[in-house]
């Protein structure tokens, strides 16, 4: 017995076991469903309780989708064409007012004549976002950027753009394909002046406007350079007043002289023709792209030690947050009338974007100081130790990884803002939802349609929504560093 | 107890005249906690100093006081002959000129090992990234993990992490090195990769400051050894007769109980 013992104790290995295959997965449907669906009674309730809503919900609205109508000039004509087909008294859906009224709920009432102009806006975006958000990965800036190339312009051609601007829409989307291929980094200037040329394209007018709205920040950066030499602590401070004295005194003036001088103008558009998804996506777009930078900027003022910064950033975001959107944008609409001086005119969308901008900043500021305060101390240390300054240090180590955290809660943000953007029905403008809807039915046509559009503009508004879902979800998993 | 068992070359390991930092009546509080208590030190160029202590003596502290990871509020700290006083300038010059490595490695998740090392020198020292990329794969080259260089610290362990931390530091050319208990989160198998850079850096004359409890490190490369308790310093002496004649109670007491067993 003892002898055994010993034998067992004094145990020495004389060759190391090469590692093993692991088991093969067990699969098979059986197990599967066992495990997932029917791994108790309690579950199995559950399990049959969802088939029988699921059963239910397909049962009522399939009659419904399975009766649609395409083709119809009005409600009246869907409801004889549905009753001569499946009898009297069948149920059906009259998808013909998406075929008849589409352009509203995409353009609004922006000019038939110009649609192609908001189209032509959209397919330069892209190619101004690609080094934004695909920066990385050539093979799916190639695929986006040869499909927005081709529909583009394809539509461009159906909607009859004049050949001048087809040509220019054509060495811009090709070209860009051609940067891209190259090195994607250099479309970046592009995407700096894209926001004013997107302005331009939009609403028309003089281009000599965005060109002196241009040469704001160029002057600023010119007063900055000839600060640091004379006085290097003021220099931001004298570039930030320098561009706003030139955009408030001299950028109109000068625009109307050079348009005089050379005219460069195409017809304009006024704000209250906008609507549908071209007002969503306008506003949108601006808002999440100016509403991240400001975002930034107010959670890390909120993380500052300087007590009165800190204390703006605390009282603006707790104020933002604390008051509806809808709030703001009455605020927008009526009393900003009450402080501007009379006669003084204030792009209505202008002023939206601006509240929708603020609201979304101050969510997205908390989103970002989550991300901060989950950062190790030592991260901050580290910089510190290795002699970075706070800029530096921010930049480079800080929010490169706080906004990789902060990336879920971001796009939440992003969504949420996009959504919002339906809420401008309330100041008279034209959403998709509910104004350009209750615009549809305000004609004898289709008085008294209402499943449809709202089918159709829900649908749109989750396929964008998921559409960034997915590609924050994209964003995660490239951006994973560590191999846990 | 450790011991180092390979030969440490002291040649170059020579102590001159000139002070590297200066520390007088320095006192420090947090909140009213009083954390260091009246301390004086003088470091000489090319010293190695190790700083020994129970937990919570404020050896970490003191040596977070000289790159200014945290503020005094009394006495004077000159490192390289520029005084630590709230004026950014002074902080940011004696940081770029102080290499600090820490117990957690704080290395950067989101650069490769390369990056990490190039980061400070290209944005501080205004390096082209050229030639830093070259000094960096030089002293990953002294740490022994040059492929390693794009790999991303999550992918090390940590016995590696701490050499590439080492390495970072190094990228700067800092003329003195502080090590916050650099060992005191690794598996023991991995401690002595870490200590034989240590060495290595030491036999090349840096100055260098060691929180530590490698006694054994102390004993093969410290040429003094200051003991700490209640944020004073208790003892100093050579490391040969701090460990076999210790003087006060409290260093008896502390020797006794981290060799003992």
């Amino acid at each position: 017995m003892s002898e055994t013992g010993a034998q067992t104790v004094a145990y020495v290995r004389d060759t190391m076991l090469p590692a093993a295959p692991a088991p093969e997965a067990q699969s098979g449907a059986i197990k599967w469903l066992r495990e997932n669906l029917f791994s108790g009674p309690v579950n199995t309730i559950l399990t049959l309780l969802g088939i029988g809503i699921v059963y239910f919900l397909i049962v009522t609205f399939w009659d419904w989708f399975a009766h649609s109508v395409w083709n119809a000039g009005s409600l009246n004509e869907c409801r004889q064409i549905i009753a001569a087909t499946w009898g009297e008294g069948a149920r059906g859906a009259c998808w013909a007012v998406i075929r008849d009224r589409w352009n509203q709920y995409v353009f609004g009432f922006y000019p038939q004549d110009l649609y192609w102009r908001p189209t032509m806006t959209m397919g330069l975006m892209m190619v101004a976002l690609a080094p934004v958000l695909f920066a990385p990965e050539r093979r799916i800036r190639r695929i986006l950027l040869v499909i927005t190339a081709a529909v583009t312009l394809v539509s461009m051609i159906a909607l009859s753009a004049p050949a001048g601007w087809l040509i220019f829409a054509a060495i811009v989307l090709i070209g860009g394909l051609w940067i891209s291929e190259r090195n994607v980094l250099w479309l970046l200037p592009f995407s700096v002046v894209f926001p004013l040329l997107g302005v331009w394209l939009l609403w028309g007018g003089s281009l000599w406007g965005p060109i002196f709205v241009l040469v704001g920040p160029i002057l600023g950066w010119l007063a900055y350079r000839v600060m640091l030499r004379i006085l290097p602590a003021a220099s931001v401070i004298v570039a930030i007043i320098v561009t706003l004295l030139f955009w408030l005194t001299l950028a109109g003036e000068a625009a109307r002289d050079a348009e005089n001088l050379l005219s460069l103008s195409i017809q304009s558009v006024r704000s209250d023709r906008f609507g549908g998804f071209l007002l969503s996506v306008t506003i949108g777009v601006s808002g999440i792209a100016l509403s991240l930078p400001l975002g930034i900027m107010l959670a890390l003022a909120r993380q500052s030690d300087m007590f009165l910064i800190k204390s703006l950033a605390v009282v603006f975001i707790e104020f933002i947050r604390g008051v509806p959107l809808i709030t703001l944008l009455f605020v927008a609409s009526l009393l900003l009338n009450y402080f501007l001086p009379p006669g003084t005119t204030f792009d209505i969308i202008l002023r939206v974007i601006i509240m929708v901008t603020l609201f979304a900043a101050a969510y997205m500021a908390e989103v970002i100081r989550g991300g901060l305060a989950a950062l190790p101390k030592g991260q901050y240390e580290a910089a510190d130790a290795l002699g970075l300054d706070y800029w530096k240090a921010q930049r480079l180590i800080v929010l490169p990884q706080a906004l990789k955290i902060s990336i879920p809660g971001i796009v939440s943000t992003f969504i949420g803002m996009f959504k919002d953007t339906t809420l401008v029905t309330f100041v008279g403008l034209y959403d998709p939802l509910k104004s350009m809807s209750d615009a549809v039915r305000a004609s004898t046509d289709w008085k008294g349609i209402y499943w449809e559009p709202y089918i159709f503009v829900g649908a749109i508004f989750f396929l964008i929504c998921f559409g960034m879902s997915r590609y924050s979800m994209y964003l995660e998993r490239r951006l994973q560093r560590d191999h846990r | 107890m450790e011991t180092i068992e390979r030969q440490i070359d002291r040649s170059q390991m020579t102590v001159s005249d000139e002070v590297a930092i200066d520390i007088r009546a320095m006192n420090k509080w947090y909140g009213s906690f009083h954390v260091l208590r009246d301390i004086n030190l003088t470091v000489h160029r090319g010293e190695r100093i190790v700083i020994a202590g129970p937990s919570g003596s404020g050896k970490s502290t003191l040596i977070r006081c000289i790159n200014r990871l945290e503020e005094h509020q009394a006495g004077d700290i000159v490192v390289d002959g520029v005084a630590l006083t709230s004026d950014i300038k002074n902080i940011d010059k004696v940081r770029s000129e102080v290499g600090m490595v820490f117990q957690h490695f704080n290395l950067f998740p989101h650069l490769t090992v390369l990056e990490n090392c190039t980061l400070a020198p290209i944005w501080v020292r205004k390096i082209p990234r050229k030639q830093a990329e070259e000094t960096a794969m030089r002293f990953l080259e002294k740490v022994k993990i040059p492929e390693q260089a794009h790999k991303y610290p999550g992918q090390l362990s940590g016995g590696q992490q701490q050499r590439v931390a080492i390495a970072r530091s190094l990228c700067m050319q800092p003329r003195i090195m502080l090590f916050d208990e650099p060992t005191s989160a690794l598996d023991p198998e991995m401690i002595k990769e870490v200590l034989d850079t240590m060495i290595q850096l030491a036999e090349e004359g840096m100055t260098m400051l060691c929180v530590t409890h490698e006694m054994g490190f102390a004993q093969a490369v410290a040429n003094r050894v200051i003991f700490m308790d209640q944020g004073q310093i208790v003892e100093q002496n050579n490391p040969t007769d701090f460990f076999n004649n210790p003087q006060s109670e409290r260093t008896k007491l502390f020797l006794s109980q981290i060799l003992g067993h």
